[in-house]
């Protein structure tokens, strides 16, 4: 609604024509149905677009080698969630995945207790237990840095992911641990199950990543928390005055950030037999353009899960199609690039239609504009 | 009506419509060289939206801007400075991390070779016209430094750097005490003198009327009298701005009787005094004692970030350093969170419902539910079926337009957003009701409805505190009105024993005592 495109000696319009702005308000509506389902029609898009450049994209191997690819990611992207339904952002995830597997391979070649001349060899269940025990430790102290010091969550976990990489390369040395398959003897086989086990002909970290996005599904939509959470996001003044308890739920968001890292750490080292402590580069920048592709806004109050999880599996899937195409590694990388700067315009793009669509109908509905 | 002086710039049957709403329908305004003409509606009376189009901030729909009697177009706020307007918005658009010389000369800088900015020159020039503005500052020094209403006379002293001829001022006043007023008063009529022409909106006439030579009314975009400032009195005045008698009665919910029985106290505040978060070296509220009994609504009223806001945030646990003692019902609060404070029956509705009430991108019902979301809590989950009863039972309640729990927060109007933040606190079961001008930017009806319902809690035992920047409000809705003047009380009344006149000299007294006594 211009009034600029009136000429000023027009008669005053004693009310603007009928239904304009409701076509103005249903055109918007659809515009940003368009922005709402974009990850979707990203996915139609890939898959057609791939489907016919290819013959093995859809092939049910290369799908299951995809998926467990994108497992990984997954896991990584709804602890991203949490944080970016906050209005934060995690960067150390990246590095926590390889300090968990570097642990992972470090508890799993025998740990060296020099002092007291042992050598420990824990069982598997217990290395995962401690491994996504370091990926919280981090996390909080994301947590405890964002709020109780109030360092800005881009500095703090930018500064962690430093701090993780370098604990990884401390503990490994700068190599990789390429025994991760434990003895019978020492009874700590099985690690390589939890990346390569086919339960129903699916792998267990695609089981892994769906469990875990019911579990915070139902967080997100049922509990207290997660209203608390969206509260923040969306106006953290007014869920304070309002009795939220922010500082916890800041703090939780990015220990279960830290703690999915981890897991996806494990999920890659055992998948690979390989934990090397730079296997989680730039996995941060992929959870982020996957919460952002699923709907989420970086301002924080919006996201869901089942957005995400298409997010993932767009990402996912372009980078399929990309090696099947014989795409040279510098354009992929080029690629996503371009991709991920794309998203964070549509993610503007979106909020510039929101506060639009909110002005016309506030408009519409009469809102006294003085 | 109209004067003998030159108008200088004039709005000529302006009609200005956003989407449906006409804001002004062909409104004639003048403002005249050498005098001040005052502008005067209530909120929603279309003078913002008149000052935005004089200013070149909107475009009129229909209608035409005259400057010295030819028409123009004022493009944008920067071709209206550079034709020689100048607007003074009422929050001021100042820089505070820059000092006064680097506001006053912001884009109009002095530059002595081709990007070097001459300092020495631009110093000099800000002393002298600060010196003409009859404040010595010293221009090097930050303006988030300076008082409210220094800061006012730095905004004024830009408009001088800009060559003003035509100076606005949106409501300058709201911030000041009455001493600061006269020294703004003083200065506005030194540039009427010479020459400057001076427009002068308010919601508030009685001040701007003492050096006000014309008078402008505008009434739900329509202007409703013009005319010489000696032909009007107040009294007409506020009858023009509200197109009805002033004194018509607010909803009274217990007719007053001489002895009241003793209430039960519910909220008791021994000694508080606040430090102020934006001024951590001064008290925004100094040694406070009051009581707010079962039943009983108590007003606060004073002018604009005297403190009325960081004492409410205070007493709802919002962390900020503070002495003294709080207690409710008898038990005292101590460190309480906002949590804590919550479950024990005391919840602040806030004045600033975009920042600090809304979560804009929750629905209505999220939003209405959000402070007393515990309740509805079956082990882990929250029960939908329970939330959503409670949610509508509110809904119904406090009376609110819409029905729908599922409506997006930021598409109610004013006053359904403030009747939404009301819903949430007393989902809460509150003891004590604790808001902070629970009227500002609601329209009339709204704002009756709002008084209501305090009025039918209070009856059911609810207690109210609630500040006011509106005498008229203050003066009507509660038993008991305190009156606050920079964090101290000045004054305590029961309904009925004060008139509007003696309560303007309780505000314009004390502050002057206070002055007087150098704490500034």
């Amino acid at each position: 609604m211009t009034p600029r495109e009136t000429p000023p000696a027009a008669a005053p319009p004693d009310r603007p024509p009928p239904g304009r702005i409701a076509a103005q308000a249903h055109r918007l509506s659809l515009l940003n149905g368009l922005f709402e389902f974009r990850a979707l029609i990203a996915l139609a898009a890939l898959i057609v677009l791939f489907g016919v450049l290819t013959d093995s994209f859809l092939t049910v191997p290369n799908l299951i080698r995809t998926a467990e690819h994108i497992a990984a990611n997954g896991v990584v992207a709804l602890g991203m969630l949490l944080v970016i339904i906050k209005g934060g952002i995690d960067l150390s995830v990246g590095s926590v995945i390889g300090l968990s597997g570097v642990v992972a391979g470090e508890l799993l070649e025998g740990l060296d207790l020099r002092f007291v001349d042992v050598i420990a060899y824990p069982p598997v269940w217990g290395v995962i237990v401690l491994c996504v025990a370091v990926g919280m430790l981090v996390g909080l102290v994301n947590g405890v840095l964002v709020t109780r010091f109030e360092v800005a969550p881009f500095i703090a976990t930018f500064g962690m992911l430093y701090v993780a990489q370098g604990l990884a390369l401390l503990i490994s040395g700068g190599s990789t641990y390429t025994n991760l398959d434990g003895s019978p003897q020492l009874g700590n086989t099985g690690f390589g199950l939890l990346g390569n086990a086919r339960p129903l002909g699916i792998p267990a970290s695609i089981w892994i990543m769906i469990a875990l996005a019911v579990a915070v599904m139902l967080a997100l939509t049922r509990t207290p928390f997660g209203r608390w959470l969206y509260a923040a996001g969306g106006n953290e003044r007014a869920a304070e005055l309002s009795g939220v308890p922010i500082n916890r739920v800041k703090t939780v968001v990015y220990v279960i950030s830290g703690a999915c890292a981890a897991l996806a750490g494990l999920l890659i080292a055992s998948e690979l037999t390989v934990a090397a402590p730079q296997a989680g580069e730039t996995f941060e920048l992929n959870a982020i353009a996957a919460v952002v592709l699923g709907g989420a806004t970086l301002n924080g109050g919006r996201g869901t899960v089942r957005g995400t999880l298409v997010g993932v599996i767009v990402i996912g899937l372009l980078v399929n199609g990309l090696m099947l195409l014989d795409v040279s590694l510098f354009w992929q990388i080029l690629i996503k690039g371009s991709l991920i700067i794309f998203v964070v315009m549509l993610d503007q793009g979106q909020r510039r239609l929101q506060r639009h669509r909110s002005a016309v109908s506030a408009l519409a509905t009469g809102g006294r504009p003085d | 009506m109209k004067t003998a002086a030159t108008k200088v710039l004039s709005a000529r049957a302006v009609t200005k419509v956003y989407g449906g709403t006409h804001a002004l329908r062909g409104v004639d305004f003048d403002i005249a060289a050498g005098r001040v003409t005052a502008l005067f509606g209530k909120d929603g009376a279309g003078t913002s939206t008149l000052l935005k189009i004089l200013s070149g901030v909107e475009q009129p729909t229909t209608g035409h801007v005259e400057l010295d009697g030819e028409p123009v177009r004022l493009l944008s706020p920067r071709d209206a400075a550079d034709r020689g307007i100048s607007v003074i918005p009422q929050k001021l658009s100042l820089c505070p991390n820059l000092s006064i010389q680097d506001n006053l000369f912001l884009t109009r800088e002095i530059c002595g070779g081709p990007w070097v900015i001459d300092r020495s020159a631009q110093r000099a020039t800000s002393a002298a016209i600060l010196r003409s503005l009859g404040e010595d500052l010293d221009p090097d020094r930050l303006v988030g430094a300076l008082s409210p209403a220094q800061q006012q006379i730095v905004g004024i002293a830009r408009a001088l750097v800009q060559e003003a001829r035509v100076l606005i001022m949106d409501e300058p006043t709201s911030t000041l005490t009455p001493s600061e007023v006269e020294a703004l008063f003083r200065v506005i009529g030194g540039l009427t003198a010479s020459g400057v022409a001076v427009a002068y909106a308010s919601h508030q006439p009685d001040r701007a009327l003492r050096i006000a030579d014309d008078v402008a009314i505008l009434r739900d975009g329509r202007l409703v009298a013009a005319a010489n400032a000696k032909t009007l009195d107040i009294r007409r005045i506020v009858e023009q701005m509200a197109g009805r008698a002033p004194d018509s009665p607010f909803p009274h919910h217990i007719p007053l009787t001489e002895k009241e029985p003793p209430r039960e106290e519910l909220l008791t505040l021994r000694g508080l005094s606040v430090a102020d978060p934006a001024n951590p070296g001064r008290l925004a509220i100094d040694d406070l004692s009051l009581t707010v009994g079962k039943g009983e609504i108590v007003g606060i009223y004073g002018l604009m970030d005297s403190g009325l806001t960081e004492l409410l945030e205070a007493l709802a646990g919002r962390a900020s350093s503070q002495s003294g003692d709080v207690l409710l019902s008898g038990i005292p609060l101590e460190n309480a969170s906002i949590r804590d404070r919550i479950d024990r029956g005391l919840v602040l509705v806030p004045g600033d419902r975009r920042r600090d009430g809304l979560v804009q991108t929750m629905s209505l019902g999220e939003n209405l539910s959000l402070a007393g979301l515990d309740r509805f809590v079956r082990r882990l989950f929250v029960s939908r079926e329970r939330e959503l009863d409670a949610v509508d039972q509110m809904i119904s309640d406090v009376t609110l337009g819409t029905g729908d729990a599922g409506t997006p927060v930021e598409s109610l109007s004013g006053g359904d957003q403030q009747k939404a933040v009301i819903g949430r606190a007393l989902l809460t079961d509150p003891l004590v009701l604790l808001l902070d001008e629970p009227s500002r930017g609601v329209d009339i009806g709204a704002k009756a409805d709002i008084f209501q319902l305090l009025a039918a809690r209070a009856r059911r035992g609810l207690a109210v505190l609630f500040t006011t920047l509106d005498a008229e409000e203050a003066l009507h809705i509660p038993d008991r009105l305190l009156v606050l003047t920079r964090g101290v009380v000045t004054g305590d009344f029961r309904r009925g024993a004060i008139t509007r006149e003696e309560l303007m000299s309780v505000l314009d007294g004390a502050a002057i005592g206070h002055a007087e006594g150098g704490a500034r």
